[in-house]
């Protein structure tokens, strides 16, 4: 059981959630979609586990590296 | 007044009608595929009123040809659009990641390259397309994937190519997406294209963002006198966004300014392709050679950043070399792209965006040193 951190890989906002926090999730599954430099970037699931936590909601503005969402594998 | 000076449908010869139908062509590209409008149908419109036979639009004070002689000739439009991109473009990507400048250096590699191919078929061996040294040049200066770049190095060597140089390099620019990826995949592995950079970069102070335009400015200027003018207009803009207290002009500078001069520029490219000038077979390999300049830009890009890759210790992807061409931000979004196809969780953007940003930079000095150097050859 390790913790998949999932980092903001760009300064940017957040725009849609896709996933539900506690919930099971695949390798690939989208977990939101967020919009730097004027360009949509889907974030996936490196791997898949339990979604342990989300960590933003939609709209907010997030830093590159910052944590959005914690997988357990 | 003779009949033919009334009607201008019976002064129309063939050329004519077919520049009539160019201009048609590139109004059409810009509004129903969306390539480029913002030039595009300027360029496609000033085709469409130069060619019109008696119109007068490019002859004595006609409204073309004053646009000409006021913004190209003096190479002012290319200046002042170089004022708004640099209001437009945040370095911090950059300056998050200095290595990036080397592999915008890489990726003009594409303008000497070019210059080369021009040359050879022109003047400098087999003579089968009237270009000279000054033309090859400037038809080199495509690779920089930099329209304003292009104009201004073009109409200081009065390359009699400009306008086809201009419109192929903006073609390109939009063909970036196109021409791109291929490359890319060819000359990287899967292994290589699978390197996850780190999100998290060094933050640049506000004082560093603003001392960057004014030391580039320094730097250059003495080191490549002749690409100040593009620095220097490139990096007043920036400072303008920068600085933090001239939001009223910067904002000024990226819109209204930027917006005022593309109409202009638009036009007057467009109303510079007349059609003896330009239904010739050296437009057709100008745009075979814009290809090549692009194509070749990228591959150094991707090279270089495969030598960045080994030097590092396999920690830098080398795709992001791709974006050391300036064409932005379309080279970083081709990037990121072609890195989420291998890893769907590889984001390579900030990195690829430093690069591009780079390129920027690479592709204005590049013109300087360009400018510098024909002097010695001429």
């Amino acid at each position: 059981m390790a913790d998949e951190i999932v980092e903001a890989p760009a300064p940017g906002k957040i725009l849609r959630i896709h996933a539900e926090a506690g919930k099971p999730i695949g390798k690939g599954d989208r977990i939101l979609i967020m919009e730097a430099l004027k360009m949509e970037l889907p974030i996936v699931a490196p791997v898949g586990g339990t979604l342990k936590s989300l960590n933003v909601t939609a709209g907010q503005t997030v830093e590159a590296g910052d944590t959005l969402a914690v997988i357990v594998s | 007044m003779p009949e033919s000076e009334l009607l201008g449908v019976f002064a129309l010869t063939w050329q004519a009608a077919v520049m009539l139908g160019l201009g048609g062509l590139l109004i059409y590209l810009g509004i129903a595929r969306e390539i480029e409008p913002l030039l595009l149908v300027p360029i496609g419109m000033g085709v469409l009123l130069a060619n019109i036979p008696l119109g007068g639009l490019t002859e004595g004070h006609g409204l073309l040809a004053l646009l000409k002689q006021f913004g190209i000739d003096t190479e002012l439009f290319p200046l002042l659009i170089f004022i708004g991109v640099g209001a437009m473009i945040d370095f911090g990507s950059l300056l998050e990641r200095p290595y990036t400048i080397f592999l915008g250096a890489a990726a003009q590699f594409g303008i000497f390259a070019t210059f080369f191919l021009a040359y050879l078929v022109g003047d400098g061996w087999l003579r089968a397309f009237d270009f000279t040294f000054t033309d090859a040049v400037s038809i080199g200066i495509i690779g920089s994937a930099d329209g304003p770049t292009s104009i201004y190095v073009a109409t200081v060597l009065s390359s009699k190519y400009a306008p086809a140089i201009v419109v192929a390099a903006y073609s390109y620019m939009a063909l970036v997406p196109i021409i791109q990826p291929p490359i890319m995949r060819a000359l990287t592995t899967d292994a290589e294209r699978q390197v996850k950079m780190p999100a998290r970069a060094r933050k640049v102070s506000r004082r560093t963002k603003i001392l960057f335009p004014v030391v580039t400015i320094l730097i250059t200027g003495l080191i490549a006198p002749k690409a100040t003018p593009l620095i220097g207009t490139l990096m007043f803009g920036n400072l303008l966004r920068e600085s933090g207290v001239l939001e009223r002009l910067s904002q000024a500078a990226q819109n209204e300014m930027a917006n005022i001069v593309t109409i202009l520029l638009g036009l007057a490219v467009g109303g510079m392709m007349l059609a003896d000038d330009f239904l010739r077979p050296e437009t057709i390999m100008i745009y075979v050679l814009g290809v090549v300049a692009f194509a070749v830009g990228t591959a150094a890009g991707v090279l270089f950043g495969k030598v960045m890759y080994l030097a590092s210790g396999k920690k830098v992807n080398p795709l992001i070399g791709a974006a050391g061409i300036s064409a932005f931000p379309m080279a970083a979004r081709v990037v990121q792209k072609v890195g989420l196809e291998t890893n769907p969780s590889n984001h390579l953007i900030m990195h690829a965006a430093g690069a591009n940003t780079a390129g920027q930079i690479a592709s204005v000095i590049a013109g300087g040193a360009v400018l510098m150097l024909v002097p010695y050859f001429v």
